[in-house]
C-alpha cells in the first residue's frame, strides 16, 4: 500500500516535470485555453525523407573527395552540407513565436461543409509555406508581417452537435524541405454543427392544431409563391396551369399566411425515428424563417419561441443541435 | 509522441518555375563535364536536356517507359563501348552525367526533382576532380545558389496566393539560397579545416590519361606551338634569395636525343639511369621552391643545373628530373641549381654516339652546309658561332611558321627561314650533329613573370622553349639558344613580345598584365586550398601545444568548433525578439505618454472612459482627443478581433495628435 503510493508521486512528480518542461506532450491529451503561442518547449523538429537522402549524398561526396584528397571538392561539399543543415534554423524560425489567437466557425448543418478560420497572429518576420493539417485535410498558407493571419480551411460535418476538431499539426519544411518543424495544437473550441435539413420534408404543419390557420390561408386571396406539391396537400391548392408548363405539380401558398404562427413539436412527429425528426424539425425551422411566420420549437424539455429573425433560428438549431443522441 | 507524417503534400507536377529552376540545376551541373566529355556522349546529353525542356514547355505530358528504358540502357553500354568500362574518375562522371539527364527527363512530381537535385549535387562535384583551379570552383560554389534556390522554389506555396512573376520568383529564391550559403561559410570552413584527411586513398584512384597540356618527352612540328598559345600556369617559382636575372631563367625539362626526321624524343632508359652525373658548381648555387601544376606526366621542371633530385624523383645523366609518379595533383618541391657549371668534362663513348647520331636520307643539303663549315672551320667553338651567325642575319622569328616538308631541316634553313624555337633548335642540333660536335635538344620553359607582389615567378605553358646543348671540349656541355640569336627578345621580354602580332588576340598586352597581376590569387588559392594536405592539417594545432595532431585531436576540434558556431547560431535564433506586443496597446501606451507628457498623467486604474472624460475637462478646445477615445473603446471591447487595418489607422492618428499642456489640469 504504502509503496504504491511512492511510486504514484514519484509519477505524478515526474508527470508535473514533463508537463512544465514538456506541455506539448501532456496538452496532446488536455485542450488549452486560446491564445496558444507556439514557442520552443514545443516545437519538433526532425529529418524529412528528403534530408536523410541529402545527408547520404552528402557522405558519398565527402568520401569522393576525401579519397582524391581533393580540397576545392571538399570545399564544396562543406559548404553544401553546412547551409543544407543551418537550414534547421530557418525552419525553427518559421513556426516559432507564431500565435493562434482565435478560431472561428461559421455555423453549417451536417453533411455539409464546415468552414473554419484560424486567426493566426505573427510578429514581424513573415513566415512562408507553413502548413497545416487538420482531420487529414491540408491547407498551406503564408503569413505576412501584420496581417490578420485568417487562414480559412473546410472540413466535411458529419455529425450534428459540437464538432471537435482534435490535435492540429502545424508544420512548415521552410525553407529547403530538409527539415520538418512541427507542433500540435488542442485550442478549447468546438464548432457548432447544426441537424442535417430533410430532404423531402413535408411542408410545415397546417392542420391538426392549427387547422383554422388553414382556413384562413386558404381563403387568402393574394397568391404568394408556388411549391412543390406534397401528398398530404388538399387538391384545390394545386396550381394546374403552372403545373402543366413545369412537369411538376405546384401548389399555391398564399400571403395570408404572414403574421401567423406554426408550432414545431418534437412530440407530435410520430412514426419517425429521433434523428428524423429532429432532421425535419430542423428543415421546418428554416421553412419557417423563409416564409417569416413566428414559430415555437417544443422539444421534450424545453420550448423555444415564439419568434422569427436570426436569434431565434440560432437558438432552436442550436437545442435540436445538441439535444440528446438517441442511444444517450 | 507519434511520428510527424512526411511528405503528406500530394504528389502534384511541378509547376513551370519549379519545373525551370530544377532543369536550370542539372543543366547547370552537367555543363562543367560538357565541354570535357567526348562529343558522342556531351552531344546526346545536351540533345536530351534541350529535348525535355522544350517538350515540358509545349506538351507538358509524361514521357512514356517505351522512351525512357531504351535510353536507360543505351548510355551505360555506350561508356563501356568507348572507355572498356564503367569504374574510374572519366567513366564515372560520364555516366553520372547521362543518369542525371535522364532523371530530369523523367521528372513531374517534387519527389524526383529533389533526388535530382541531391544527384545533380554530385556531379557538380564530380567536375571538380578534373579541374580544381580557382576560378572553376567559385563558379560551381556560385551554381549552389541555384540549387537551394530550387530546393526553396519546391516548398508548397498558398494556392490561393497571387500569381507572382517569374521574375520575382526567381529573385526571391535566389536571394534565399544566396543568403544560405553566405551564412554557411563559417560552419563550411570549420569542417573544412578540421575534418581529418586521409593519409592514402581508401580505394586506389586510377590514373586517368586524360589529355592535360605541357611538355611532353617528344619534339615534333607543333607540339610547342600548341603550349605557346595556352597562358595557364606550368608552374610557380619563390627563390630563397633575389630573382636571377632573367638570361638565366632557363628551366630545364625532358632532354631529346633522338632524331628520327621529324620528331626530336627522349630515349627511354634516360629516365631510370640514375648517375650522380659530373657537374661542378663553378658559382654559388640558387635555391627556391617550385609548386607545379599537375601534368600527368613525370617530368619536373628545374633551372639549369639542378645540383641534385628532389624527393621521390631522380636526375637522369643528362640532368633532366623526374618523378617516380607521375604528377597528377599539384606538387610542390625544393631544387638547388647552380646556375654557372661545368658540366661532363669528359663525355663517355655512349653518350658521344649518342649526341652524334643522325637519321640516314633526310637533309642533304644542311648536312652539306655543316661538312662544309667543318673543312673551312678551325675550332667546334668557331662552328657554333658560324652556325650563329646564320640564323642571326637570314631568320626571324614567327608563331605562324610555315608547313615543312620531309626534309624539314633543308626546307627550314634554306627556304622558308621563319619559325620559332621549335624550329631553330631542331636546325641547329642537326647542323651541329652534322658537323660533328656533340649536340642535344633541351625542352622546358624560359622566363616567368615575376609577381613583386607575391614575390614569386608564375611560369606559363605559353613561356615554353626548346634550345640546344652542345659539347665542347673542356668546357662539357654549354647551352647555346639559338632562338636568342634570331630574337633576343624571346629571352629578355618573353614569348609573347617576340611574337609581335603573330600572338592569339587574347594574349594582348593589357590581359597579360592583368592575367599576371591576378595571379597572386590563384597561388594563394594553390597553397591554402589545393595544397592542403593530411601533413599540413596536422601541424594545424601547433600553436595551441599539439604538435602532430591526431584524428582524435582533429575530430575534438571539429566538434568543439563547430559547436560553438552552431550555439551562435542557436542564439541568434532563439534570442528574444524586440517585445512586440499588441500594436493597439502599444497606441493606446503612446497616447497616454502623450497626455502625461502635456500635463495629465494617467493612473493605472483609470480606464479608458474615465481618462476621456479628464482630457475634455483639460482640453475642452481639442476636437482631435475624443473620437481617438472612442475608437480606442471600439477597438478594444466592441469585438473580438480588431483589423489590422484598423489599429493601424488608430495608430497613425495617435502619431499624429498634438496636444500643448493646458492652463490648469483638473484632478
Amino acid at each position: 500500500m504504502n509503496t504504491t503510493n511512492i511510486t504514484t508521486s514519484h509519477w505524478s512528480r515526474l508527470l508535473e516535470f514533463a508537463e512544465r518542461r514538456l506541455p506539448a506532450l501532456t496538452r496532446l491529451k488536455q485542450a488549452e485555453p486560446l491564445p496558444i503561442l507556439i514557442n520552443r518547449h514545443r516545437i519538433y523538429v526532425l529529418p524529412t525523407r528528403f534530408g536523410l537522402m541529402f545527408s547520404a549524398v552528402l557522405l558519398v561526396m565527402l568520401l569522393g573527395a576525401l579519397n582524391y584528397n581533393n580540397n576545392p571538392a571538399m570545399l564544396l561539399t562543406c559548404l553544401l552540407g553546412a547551409a543544407g543543415y543551418q537550414s534547421v534554423f530557418q525552419a525553427f524560425r518559421a513556426i516559432d513565436r507564431v500565435q493562434l489567437r482565435a478560431l472561428r466557425a461559421e455555423p453549417c448543418h451536417a453533411g455539409d461543409t464546415l468552414r473554419i478560420s484560424f486567426y493566426f497572429h505573427i510578429d514581424a518576420r513573415p513566415r512562408h509555406s507553413l502548413r497545416l493539417s487538420v482531420e487529414g485535410s491540408e491547407t498551406v498558407f503564408d503569413l505576412a508581417a501584420g496581417s490578420d493571419g485568417c487562414v480559412r480551411i473546410e472540413l466535411s460535418a458529419r455529425q450534428r452537435g459540437w464538432h471537435r476538431l482534435g490535435r492540429i499539426r502545424l508544420y512548415s519544411e521552410y525553407p529547403f524541405g530538409l527539415f520538418q518543424v512541427w507542433s500540435w495544437l488542442n485550442p478549447e473550441f468546438a464548432a457548432l454543427v447544426y441537424p442535417r435539413l430533410e430532404a423531402n420534408a413535408p411542408p410545415l404543419p397546417q392542420d391538426g392544431a392549427d387547422a383554422q390557420q388553414q382556413a384562413v390561408r386558404r381563403s387568402g386571396d393574394e397568391l404568394a409563391m408556388l411549391r412543390d406539391y406534397h401528398p398530404t396537400d388538399p387538391l384545390r391548392s394545386i396550381a394546374w396551369k403552372a403545373s402543366a408548363r413545369h412537369d411538376t405539380l405546384l401548389v399555391k401558398e398564399f400571403e395570408q399566411l404572414r403574421g401567423r404562427e406554426v408550432v414545431l413539436d418534437f412530440a407530435t412527429l410520430h412514426g419517425l425515428e429521433r434523428e428524423s425528426r429532429i432532421d425535419r424539425l430542423a428543415r421546418w425551422v428554416c421553412l419557417a424563417e423563409a416564409a417569416q411566420l413566428r414559430y415555437t420549437l417544443r422539444l421534450p424539455e424545453r420550448s423555444l419561441g415564439p419568434g422569427l429573425g436570426a436569434d431565434h433560428r440560432h437558438a432552436c438549431l442550436r437545442e435540436l443541435a445538441l439535444l440528446p443522441g438517441a442511444s444517450a | 509522441m507519434s511520428a510527424p507524417r512526411m511528405n503528406t503534400a500530394p504528389t502534384r507536377p511541378l509547376t513551370p518555375a519549379q519545373f525551370g529552376l530544377v532543369a536550370a540545376s542539372v543543366f547547370a551541373a552537367v555543363l562543367p563535364h560538357l565541354w570535357r566529355l567526348p562529343w558522342m556522349f556531351s552531344g546526346p546529353i545536351l540533345v536530351l536536356l534541350i529535348g525535355r525542356w522544350l517538350q515540358r514547355q509545349r506538351a507538358g505530358v509524361r514521357i512514356p517507359a517505351w522512351v525512357k528504358l531504351p535510353l536507360i540502357l543505351i548510355f551505360p553500354i555506350l561508356i563501356i563501348f568507348h572507355y572498356g568500362n564503367i569504374f574510374g574518375r572519366e567513366p564515372g562522371s560520364a555516366l553520372a552525367c547521362a543518369m542525371l539527364a535522364l532523371k530530369l527527363v523523367e521528372t513531374e512530381a517534387r519527389r524526383d526533382a529533389r533526388a535530382a537535385i541531391c544527384f545533380a549535387s554530385f556531379v557538380l562535384m564530380s567536375a571538380l576532380l578534373f579541374d580544381s583551379s580557382l576560378g572553376f570552383a567559385l563558379l560551381l560554389f556560385v551554381v549552389l545558389i541555384l540549387f537551394f534556390a530550387a530546393m526553396r522554389e519546391l516548398e508548397p506555396r498558398p494556392t490561393g496566393s497571387a500569381a507572382r512573376s517569374g521574375r520575382a520568383i526567381l529573385g526571391e529564391d535566389l536571394r534565399a539560397g544566396a543568403l544560405a550559403l553566405a551564412a554557411a561559410v563559417p560552419l563550411a570552413l570549420c569542417v573544412f579545416v578540421f575534418f581529418p584527411r586521409l593519409g592514402s586513398p581508401l580505394w586506389g584512384a586510377p590514373t586517368d590519361t586524360s589529355a592535360r597540356t605541357g611538355l611532353g618527352d617528344r619534339m615534333a612540328p607543333g607540339t610547342i606551338q600548341d603550349l605557346l598559345i595556352d597562358d595557364s600556369p606550368a608552374f610557380r617559382v619563390s627563390f630563397d634569395g633575389p630573382l636571377p636575372p632573367r638570361a638565366e631563367l632557363y628551366w630545364r625539362g625532358p632532354v631529346l636525343w633522338h632524331f628520327d626526321g621529324s620528331a626530336w624524343t627522349h630515349p627511354e632508359y634516360f629516365a631510370s639511369a640514375r648517375t650522380t652525373g659530373d657537374l661542378q658548381a663553378t658559382a654559388a648555387t640558387i635555391g627556391y621552391e617550385v609548386t607545379l601544376e599537375p601534368t600527368d606526366r613525370r617530368w619536373l621542371l628545374a633551372l639549369d643545373m639542378p645540383v641534385s633530385a628532389p624527393n621521390n624523383a631522380v636526375r637522369g645523366a643528362d640532368m633532366s628530373l623526374v618523378s617516380r609518379t607521375p604528377v597528377d595533383s599539384l606538387l610542390r618541391y625544393r631544387v638547388n641549381s647552380a646556375p654557372h657549371y661545368r658540366l661532363e668534362s669528359t663525355l663517355g663513348r655512349e653518350h658521344r654516339a649518342l649526341a652524334l647520331a643522325l637519321p640516314r636520307g633526310f637533309n642533304p643539303r644542311a648536312r652539306e652546309l655543316a661538312q662544309r663549315w667543318r673543312q673551312e672551320l678551325v675550332s667546334d667553338d668557331a662552328i657554333v658561332r658560324a652556325a650563329l651567325e646564320l640564323f642571326h642575319k637570314e631568320f626571324f622569328y614567327t608563331l605562324n611558321a610555315p608547313l615543312l616538308g620531309r626534309n624539314s631541316v633543308d626546307d627550314f634553313l634554306f627556304d622558308t627561314q621563319r619559325g620559332f624555337c621549335e624550329h631553330f633548335s631542331s636546325a641547329f642540333t642537326f647542323l651541329m650533329r652534322a658537323a660533328g660536335i656533340p649536340a642535344r635538344v633541351v625542352t622546358g620553359y624560359q622566363g616567368g613573370y615575376y609577381n613583386a607582389t607575391g614575390h614569386y615567378l608564375v611560369v606559363r605553358q605559353s613561356d615554353a622553349h626548346a634550345w640546344s646543348e652542345v659539347w665542347l671540349a673542356e668546357r662539357g656541355w654549354v647551352r647555346v639558344d639559338p632562338t636568342a640569336a634570331v630574337s633576343p627578345q624571346r629571352v629578355d621580354l618573353g614569348a609573347r613580345a617576340a611574337a609581335g602580332d603573330s600572338a592569339p588576340w587574347y594574349q594582348a598586352d593589357w590581359l597579360q598584365g592583368l592575367r599576371n597581376h591576378l595571379d597572386l590569387v590563384n597561388r594563394a588559392w594553390n597553397d591554402v586550398v589545393v595544397q592542403f594536405n593530411a601533413l599540413r592539417q596536422q601541424s594545424l594545432l601547433t600553436p595551441f601545444g599539439i604538435a602532430h595532431a591526431d584524428y582524435m585531436d582533429l575530430m575534438w576540434t571539429l566538434i568543439g568548433v563547430s559547436s560553438l558556431l552552431l550555439a551562435l547560431f542557436a542564439w541568434w535564433v532563439l534570442r528574444a525578439p524586440p517585445v512586440a506586443g499588441d500594436p493597439l496597446d502599444a497606441a493606446y501606451a503612446r497616447l497616454c505618454r502623450k497626455l502625461a507628457r502635456a500635463g495629465a498623467p494617467f493612473t493605472p486604474a483609470e480606464g479608458p472612459q474615465t481618462l476621456a472624460a479628464r482630457a475634455a475637462a483639460a482640453w475642452p478646445g481639442n476636437r482631435m482627443l475624443q473620437p481617438l477615445f472612442a475608437s480606442y473603446v471600439g477597438l478594444r471591447y466592441a469585438c473580438a478581433l480588431p483589423s489590422a487595418e484598423a489599429v493601424r489607422r488608430f495608430a497613425r492618428a495617435v502619431g499624429a495628435l498634438r496636444i500643448q499642456a493646458p492652463v490648469r489640469m483638473a484632478r
